[in-house]
C-alpha cells in the first residue's frame, strides 16, 4: 500500500484536475496504479452512470440492488487516516479491505487470504463505517441532499405526512445490531423500508445522527413544529384539544399576518433556527358512522397527541422542561393529581431504548427521589417571560445550541436533556442504585 | 366463458383469490340475497341487477353480449365492494375480518416502534371513487398507505371509515398494547373468548361481557407508548424535543382527564 499517503483531505474542494496532478507528483513509483486511480477519480466527478468500463469498487458497490441509499464516498475521504480513526480495530482484514475499496492492486505477499468473500464482507463493513462518518460532513450531506430531493429514499408511509420524503437512519451506531430505517421529518418517527431488499443494509452505516444533522443543515426541508389548519374545519382535533387556554396567548410582536386562517403564501417560522417548511399537520380522527369516537370510550383515541402540533409557536413555550403545562401545575397540584403527573415522566424512558438506558434511569430515579421538591416551586421560576422569543427560556439553555459538532461518528453519551435543569448534586448518587 | 369457471366454484371465490384482492373477505351469500342489506345500492351501481346476478352466479353466459362483459365486471366489483363495506361492520363480518387480522393479511405497521403490529383496512370516505384504501394501526392509531401498489389502488369505500374502530369497540380486549412485542396468541385467545362471549350473549343472558370489559382500563395506556427521540451525537434536537414535550403535556392532560373519569 504505497499510495499517496500525503493527506489530500484539506484540498478536498479542489477540482479533479488538480487532483490528478497531485497524484502524479506523489506517486511517481507505480505507473499502472496511477492510471487506474485517475480513472476512478474522473468517475467520481460524474455519477456511476458514466459508461466507463473500469468501474470503481465504490460505484459498483453503490449501484448494487439494495444499496440505493448509499452515497459514494470520495476516495480522498477514505485515504485520510484521520477519518478512519478507530475503525481498524472494528474491521477484520483491514489492509485487504482498504485495498479492495480503493481498487489498489494487492501486494504480492498479501495473497494468503484464500477466500475473496471474506475480504468482501470486510470491505462492505469498512465502507459502511466510513459512510456513516462521511455523510455527516459537508460534502456527504450535499451528496445525500441530492438523493433526498430526487426521492431516492422514498416517502413516509403515514397517510397524513402527504408523501414527505424520508432519509435513511440507524437506531444504533454500532454495526451488526439493526437494519436501516427511514426517518420522516414531518412526524419525526422511524419506519421500516417498504422493500425487503433493504433488510441486508446495516443501520449503523447511516448512523443515529445523520437524519437530524441533515435537517439541521437544510432547515428549509425541515417542517416547523406548529401548524394551523388553512380552513377552520372542525375535523382537526387541535381545535377541540388545545384551543382552550392557549389560544388566548397574545400574538407575539410582529406576526399578526401569519395566523388567523389567511393562508400566508410564504411560510414563516418565527424561530429563525427552526424548521422552515410548512408541515403536513393533519391528524387522523377515528370515526364510527361519521361520529368521532369519544376519548371516553375504552377503544377511544389515545395517541392523537403523538402527531399533534400546536397552532402557534408560542404554545410550545407553555410547557416546562419536563413536559407539563404551566397552568396545570397550579390547578392540579393537590396530592393525587401530583402523583398522577409524576407517572408520565417515568414512562418517557422507552424512547431511548438503545444505549442510554443508564441516563434514562437517572431521570427516572430523579423523578422518584428529587421529583417532589421542585414541584413546590412557583411557576414563576419556570415560566419564561411570555413576550420573549422561544429560544430564551432560561432552563433550556443547554439545548439551545442545536447542532453539536463533536468528533465524527462518535456517539457521545450525554445525559438526556430532561435532567439538565437539576442540580447535579441530586443526580450523583443515583447511578449506583439505578443498576436494576 | 368466465375465467373463474372451472377452478372456482363461484364468482366470489374467484374474486377473492385474484391478485390484489387479498384484503377482501367473503361476504356470505345469504347476506347478499337479503335485499334489505342492499338498500340504496341500485343508485350507486349501473346495471345493478345484472351485476348482482353475476356476483351470485345467477347470470347465464349467453345473457349478455361480449362488449358489455367488461363493463359489467367493473360494476360487479363495485357492487361487491359496497356490499363488503356493509358486511364487515356486521357481527359475522367482523368475525371474518378478525380471522384475517390474526393472519396479518392486511400487513404490518411500518412504524418501527409498533413492532410489526398487524394492520386493519380503512377508508377515508364512504363514497366510492374518492380515496384509496388505507391501513389503520391499532397501536399508534395512525393511518398508513399500503406498501404494494396493487393494494394502493383498491377503493377505500369498499372498507369504509367505520370498520377498524367498530372492531375495537366490539372486541375491546383486542386493543393492542402500546408497548412490548405483538402477542398474537393473546389476540387469538382473546378472539375466541370475544366471539364466544358475543355468541353467548345473544343466546343467553348478557353476563360474560361486562366482566371482560371491566378488566380493561385504557385511561393511561398512552403513557406506555414508545417514541423515537431524534438525537445528534447523543443530544436531543432542540425544536423537536420542545414539540415532544408539548405533545407529552397534551397526552398527560388527556390521561389526567380520563383517570378522573376512571375509564
Amino acid at each position: 500500500m504505497s499510495r499517496r499517503q500525503p493527506q489530500l483531505y484539506s484540498e478536498s474542494h479542489l477540482p479533479p484536475g488538480e487532483f490528478e496532478e497531485e497524484q502524479l507528483i506523489s506517486g511517481t513509483g507505480e505507473g499502472d496504479e496511477i492510471m487506474e486511480d485517475a480513472h476512478g477519480e474522473e468517475e467520481e466527478g460524474y455519477s456511476s452512470s458514466t459508461p466507463t468500463s473500469t468501474l470503481t469498487w465504490i460505484s459498483w458497490f453503490c449501484s448494487l440492488p439494495g444499496h440505493e441509499y448509499y452515497c459514494e464516498v470520495t476516495e480522498d475521504f477514505i485515504e485520510d487516516d484521520f477519518n478512519l480513526t478507530g475503525l481498524n480495530s472494528m474491521v477484520p482484514f483491514w489492509k485487504e479491505a482498504m485495498e479492495m475499496v480503493l481498487d489498489v492492486e494487492p501486494d504480492e505477499e498479501t495473497n494468503k487470504i484464500p477466500d475473496v468473500s471474506i475480504v468482501e464482507a470486510s470491505a462492505e463493513l469498512l465502507y459502511g463505517l466510513v459512510h456513516q462518518r462521511y455523510i455527516l460532513t459537508r460534502m456527504g450531506l450535499q451528496a445525500m441532499v441530492e438523493k433526498y430531493e430526487q426521492g431516492i429514499f422514498g416517502a413516509c408511509p403515514r397517510v397524513f405526512c402527504n408523501g414527505t420524503h424520508v432519509v435513511p437512519c440507524g437506531r444504533t451506531d454500532i454495526p451488526g445490531h439493526d437494519t436501516v430505517k427511514l426517518y420522516c421529518p414531518n412526524c419525526s418517527d422511524i419506519y421500516t423500508p417498504p422493500s425487503s431488499r433493504f433488510q441486508g443494509v446495516d443501520g449503523a452505516f447511516f448512523g443515529t445522527t445523520f437524519p437530524h444533522l441533515f435537517f439541521q443543515s437544510y432547515r428549509e426541508l425541515a417542517p416547523a413544529p406548529f401548524w394551523k389548519p388553512t380552513s377552520g374545519h372542525s375535523s382537526s382535533p387541535t381545535s377541540s384539544r388545545s384551543v382552550s387556554p392557549e389560544a388566548e396567548v397574545p400574538d407575539e410582536n410582529g406576526q399578526p399576518g401569519q395566523p388567523k386562517r389567511v393562508k400566508p403564501p410564504p411560510f414563516v417560522n418565527p424561530n429563525p433556527n427552526g424548521g422552515q417548511k410548512r408541515p403536513a399537520g393533519r391528524v387522523y380522527q377515528p370515526k364510527i358512522y361519521g361520529f368521532r369516537v369519544s376519548e371516553q370510550a375504552k377503544s377511544g383515541p389515545r395517541m392523537l397527541w403523538m402527531r399533534l402540533r400546536p397552532q402557534d409557536p408560542e404554545e410550545l413555550d407553555m410547557v416546562d422542561w419536563r413536559g407539563r403545562f404551566y397552568d396545570d401545575e397550579d390547578d392540579e397540584y393537590d396530592h393525587e393529581d401530583g402523583a398522577e403527573e409524576d407517572r408520565p415522566m417515568e414512562d418517557f424512558d422507552p424512547d431511548g431504548h438503545d444505549d442510554d438506558d443508564e441516563e434514562e434511569e437517572e431521570e427516572e430515579e430523579e423523578e422518584a427521589h428529587g421529583g417532589y421538591p421542585p414541584q413546590g416551586r412557583t411557576r414563576a421560576d419556570f415560566r419564561p417571560p411570555s413576550q420573549s422569543p422561544p429560544s430564551s427560556a432560561p432552563p433550556r439553555t443547554p439545548r439551545d445550541s442545536p447542532v453539536v459538532q463533536a468528533a465524527l461518528g462518535s456517539k457521545l453519551t450525554v445525559r438526556g436533556a430532561e435532567g439538565k435543569g437539576k442540580a447535579p448534586g441530586i443526580l450523583r448518587p443515583i447511578p449506583a442504585t439505578a443498576a436494576t | 366463458m368466465y375465467t373463474y369457471r372451472g377452478i372456482h366454484s363461484s364468482w366470489i371465490s374467484w374474486f377473492l383469490s385474484s391478485k390484489g384482492n387479498e384484503y377482501f373477505c367473503e361476504v356470505e351469500e345469504d347476506y347478499i340475497l337479503d335485499r334489505f342489506n342492499l338498500t340504496g345500492l341500485n343508485t350507486e351501481v349501473s346495471n345493478y341487477s345484472q351485476a348482482l346476478d353475476l356476483i351470485t352466479d345467477q347470470l347465464a353466459d349467453d345473457d349478455i353480449q361480449d362488449e358489455l362483459r367488461g363493463a359489467l365486471d367493473v360494476q360487479a366489483r363495485l357492487l361487491y365492494g359496497l356490499i363488503h363495506a356493509r358486511w364487515i361492520v356486521t357481527a359475522r363480518g367482523l368475525a371474518k375480518m378478525l380471522e384475517k387480522y390474526k393472519r396479518s393479511d392486511f400487513g404490518r405497521c411500518p412504524r418501527v416502534l409498533c413492532q410489526s403490529q398487524p394492520l386493519l383496512p380503512v377508508g377515508l370516505t364512504d363514497v366510492p371513487y374518492e380515496k384509496s384504501v388505507k391501513l389503520y394501526c391499532g397501536r399508534c392509531e395512525d393511518l398508513y398507505s399500503p406498501k404494494s401498489s396493487r393494494h394502493g389502488s383498491i377503493d377505500g369505500a369498499y372498507f369504509g371509515t367505520t370498520f377498524p374502530h367498530l372492531l375495537f369497540l366490539v372486541y375491546p380486549n383486542l386493543i393492542p398494547p402500546k408497548s412490548g412485542p405483538v402477542d398474537m396468541t393473546q389476540v387469538s385467545s382473546g378472539t375466541t373468548t370475544g366471539s364466544d362471549g358475543k355468541r353467548r350473549k345473544r343466546d343467553e343472558a348478557q353476563e360474560p361481557t361486562p366482566e371482560v370489559i371491566g378488566e380493561i382500563n385504557t385511561a393511561s395506556v398512552a403513557l406506555k407508548a414508545e417514541r423515537y427521540k431524534p438525537k445528534i451525537f447523543g443530544f436531543q434536537v432542540h425544536e423537536i424535543a420542545k414539540l415532544h414535550r408539548w405533545q407529552e403535556a397534551v397526552r398527560d392532560r388527556q390521561v389526567a382527564r380520563l383517570e378522573e373519569l376512571d375509564i
